[in-house]
């Protein structure tokens, strides 16, 4: 079986060399509209792109697909003039182009669709989708010419379907209809590339049905596009053709006749997943964390109810905007419940601030490590020792150096924390390296309930390989564990049970062995139907 | 080699005070050169009574600092507090201690204030402490209806604080030696060598100090873990504030006369001047003591240098605020070389792991 997917890999990746090959041997030049040929891009520890090659049809969509950590962004930014490439050259018709900033890709007609987005949402459609290019009148042109901007902004909005009036204030729009709006503003540079940076991470399957309407439209009318995405079932649905990348590295490229999920997970990952995801521990029959109707700060009020028994890994799901961050702040005191219960072990908690739960064993490990996980710009150790700091690790007020030393070191060695120097700051380490700092303070603490919020955002292949072993290990000794996840993979792979959320309520629980990803997604857009 | 030795850490520490210490021997040894007058006992004794003077509010607004919070209501409590301790002791014969009790507490109540009106109804830190700015001087003015006060030759045991000298005081007057009655340390800079080295201890040595960087550094990620961040806050606000209102004593004490209007006008600029030049960043997260005490020395001496030179009076801002500037402009131009050659260095270092076709240019 594996020799067999090795073989099929081989073929696919001779294809592409047999490609490239033909390119550089100066045929086929002209073909396309946007060439890339062996582009690298190192970063300090590193390397996110070495010598990837790739060409973009005239009217194609291309999606670009990989893990996180694969290269995706940095080869997206690399086009759209964020990043200088370290080697390699970029041709557009045929001639070599230097992309060295943002307004020299706008120039050259290479858009991008951010995935956050990027909108002054206190300013109407029209302002927006012509910020910074505002047409002008008046004397010295001072003025801002409103109404050819308005006029100009409808037809782009009907390019993108949509037949509502540019005056109105992008605050007011709902989300799918913002990302339209961040769209009209590539169309209205007149972009012959459109790169959509997983456009759908925040959009009902409506929406995103309408998206995909518009990127068809884009492309009948002779723009490329480049799509960025790891939701395979959008790919196979918007495609023309799929090229995977690997550890900043390309892995293979497939045409839409031949998408099948088994072949795009198998380029993508590099290795059988089960390898990746392996199940060993056992759960205990003894329920260690209850939630009672929990009702969760800033989110529609439905009560939560959950369970945990020690050992288990309960994984919720969802789309952006679920609540399910909301539900993890809320059970560490970072916001206080509005209401509803929390026990440990059979006893009830009074959660006010964060150390309360601490001291009780809960104990969150953030969505974005930079800017909630850690001190960023502070020494590993420091990092490590700072939520232990009052209770075990300072005596009358004064820290323990020696108890943090030796903290530091038996974490660095037990999490296999790769560093320099236990004193080398945080910022200095890889994105996974960092996420296991994170997990080192928490687990110098104890820990009875671990929450972890998309625990492996931006870390490579193999730290997240780590890092569910971990996971694992920890389960093994008893420890309850709640995680927070978007990546579907991840979820099925690690979970022992599925809960998932939709806009603010749990619409269902599953069994990660009996059910697929569309699944997981009929019930995390559940009630976007109506 | 995971941890760093002694030497290494003493080293580091080095490195930060290193530059500014070189910029004040350098200022002295011009000074010199141009006046050599500026070397008597009774020039560098002011020198060190003024530093010990304007130190210990650079020391208070230190932590403030390092929250990445400001403190505008310095001079205004300096005026203040400095007003009314002359007040009680001269007018209403309070007991000296009870004096020093009560100005202790009413300062430490200001920056309870300001730490709860800044962490709780979440107001900016610059828009409260302007407001205690203009609050205070009125406060003074109208309290003593803008009448100088002062403490004429009593209270000879107070004043020492501001006036006395060590080890000369150990002699009855006059009957010390010859050099001690020229060299002596004026109690103000003993002063603030006492405290900062109580600081010291405080930022370096407890779980408070710890938890105040990692605040200034990023106090959401304080936050979430475990640490009362708004407790951190207030306590900076109330240590700066106290430390005004001793110097508000110690400045009125040394000058002897109180102008309710002007005692203190525009003192914290100078305190956030000694804490600039002694490497703080106005960002919050960092600052040594050691520092503050050299960068609160540097902006004393340039003064008295400019007087001693001969340089006319009315450049001496001038020639203050482009000295400031040009020397953390230079530090901050170091630091971005220093790290433009590192990442130069672990590109490197990238490269050839590269080329040899290693996972990991991080591998221990």
């Amino acid at each position: 079986m594996v020799d067999n997917n090795g073989a099929e890999n081989i073929h696919l990746e001779a294809d592409c060399e047999k490609e490239q090959a033909a390119i550089k041997s100066g045929q086929k030049i002209g073909d396309y509209v946007l060439e890339v040929r062996g582009i690298s891009k190192l970063f300090p520890g590193v390397r996110a792109l070495s010598n990837v090659s790739l060409q973009l049809n005239r009217g194609e969509v291309l999606a670009l697909v990989g893990e996180n950590g694969a290269g995706k962004s940095t080869m997206m930014k690399i086009l759209a003039g964020v990043y200088v490439p370290d080697a390699g050259e970029i041709l557009l018709d045929g001639e070599e182009v230097s992309i060295g900033t943002v307004e020299q890709a706008t120039k050259l007609g290479i858009a991008l669709v951010h995935q956050e987005l990027n909108l002054c949402d206190n300013l109407s459609i029209a302002g927006n989708v012509f910020l910074g290019r505002e047409p002008k009148r008046g004397p010295f042109s001072s003025l801002v010419d409103v109404e050819k901007m308005n006029a100009d902004t409808v037809d782009v909005l009907k390019k993108v379907g949509l037949n509502i009036s540019p005056s109105i204030i992008v605050k007011e729009l709902p989300i799918g209809t913002q990302q339209l709006v961040e769209i009209c503003k590539a169309l209205s540079i007149n972009a012959k590339i459109v790169m959509f940076d997983e456009p759908t991470s925040s959009l009902s399957e409506h929406e995103a049905e309408q998206l995909f309407r518009v990127i068809r439209d884009l492309s009948s009318q002779g723009v490329s596009c480049i799509y960025i995405s790891h939701r395979l079932g959008e790919v196979k649905e918007v495609a023309d053709r799929v090229v995977v990348l690997r550890d900043g590295k390309l892995s293979g490229c497939i045409d839409k006749a031949h998408i099948d999920r088994e072949t795009l997970i198998r380029l993508m990952v590099g290795r059988d997943i089960e390898k990746m995801y392996q199940k060993t521990h056992t759960i205990s029959d003894k329920v260690r964390v209850e939630l009672k109707d929990i009702i969760v700060p800033k989110r529609a009020a439905y009560p939560i109810n959950l369970t945990i028994k020690g050992g288990e890994i309960v994984v919720l799901s969802g789309l952006v905007g679920a609540g399910r961050t909301e539900l993890l702040h809320a059970i560490f005191g970072i916001d206080r419940c509005w209401a509803g219960k929390i026990c440990i072990d059979g006893k009830e908690l009074h959660i006010q601030k964060p150390i309360d739960a601490i001291r009780a064993g809960i104990m969150l490990v953030p969505e974005d490590r930079k800017a909630n996980g850690l001190v960023i710009a502070m020494e590993v150790d420091s990092n490590i020792a700072l939520p232990g700091l009052v209770d075990h690790l300072s005596k009358r007020g004064f820290i323990n150096r020696d108890k943090i030393d030796e903290l530091a070191v038996r974490m660095v060695k037990m999490l296999d924390i790769r560093l320099f120097r236990a004193s080398q700051s945080a910022e200095s380490l890889s994105g996974g390296n960092q996420q296991k700092v994170v997990l080192a303070k928490w687990l110098s603490m104890n820990p009875v309930l671990l929450l972890l919020d998309e625990p492996t955002r931006g870390i490579d292949v193999g730290a997240k390989a780590e890092i569910y072993k971990l996971l694992e290990d920890l389960a093994q000794t008893g420890v309850a564990i709640l995680v927070a996840s978007s990546e579907m993979q991840e979820v099925l792979g690690i979970a022992d049970r599925i809960i998932v959320m939709c806009e603010g309520k749990v619409t269902g629980e599953l069994n990660p062995l009996e059910c697929a990803e569309e699944d997981v997604m009929k019930l995390a857009t559940e009630s976007f139907v109506c | 080699m995971l941890m760093d030795n002694k030497v290494t850490k003493y080293i580091k520490g080095m490195k930060r005070v290193g530059g500014i210490t070189f910029l004040l021997l350098f200022i002295i040894v011009i000074t010199v050169i141009i006046q050599p007058r500026f070397f008597t006992a009774y020039n560098i004794r002011n020198i060190l009574r003024w530093t010990g003077l304007f130190g210990i509010l650079s020391l208070g607004i230190l932590f403030v600092l390092i929250t990445g919070g400001i403190d505008l209501s310095v001079g205004s409590v300096v005026g203040l507090i400095g007003a009314i301790s002359a007040y009680l002791m001269v007018h209403a014969a309070w007991p000296v201690w009870a004096v020093i009790v009560f100005i202790i507490l009413l300062s430490a109540f200001l920056g309870l204030l300001h730490g709860l009106l800044i962490t709780k109804v979440h107001m900016q830190p610059f828009v409260v402490t302007l407001c205690g700015l203009f609050v205070y001087r009125g406060l003074a003015r109208f309290l003593m209806d803008d009448r100088t006060q002062g403490y004429g030759t009593s209270f000879p045991g107070i004043r020492f604080l501001a006036g006395g000298r060590i080890p000369s005081a150990f002699w009855p007057e006059g009957a010390a030696p010859k050099i001690f009655q020229d060299w002596s340390f004026p109690m103000p800079f003993l002063l603030l060598v006492a405290l900062g080295i109580i600081l010291a201890i405080i930022l370096n040595k407890t779980v408070y100090g710890q938890h105040l960087k990692a605040t200034g550094r990023n106090e959401s990620a304080a936050r979430f873990s475990g640490i009362h961040t708004d407790k951190i806050i207030i306590l900076a606000y109330i240590a700066c504030s106290t430390f005004s209102g001793f110097g508000g004593l110690l400045f009125s004490l040394d000058l002897n006369t109180v102008q309710p209007s002007s005692l203190g006008n525009s003192y914290e600029l100078y305190a956030i001047a000694g804490c600039v030049v002694g490497g703080v960043s106005l960002r919050g997260g960092d600052g040594s003591i050691l520092g503050v005490v050299i960068g609160a020395a540097i902006v004393r001496v340039l003064y008295n240098a400019i007087n001693v030179a001969g340089v006319s009076t009315q450049l001496e801002q001038v020639v203050l605020g482009l000295v400031i500037l040009i020397g953390v402009a230079a530090d901050e131009v170091i630091h971005m070389i220093a790290a433009r050659r590192k990442i130069h260095e672990s590109m490197a270092l990238a490269q050839r792991a590269l080329g040899e076709g290693k996972a990991s240019a991080f591998v221990k």
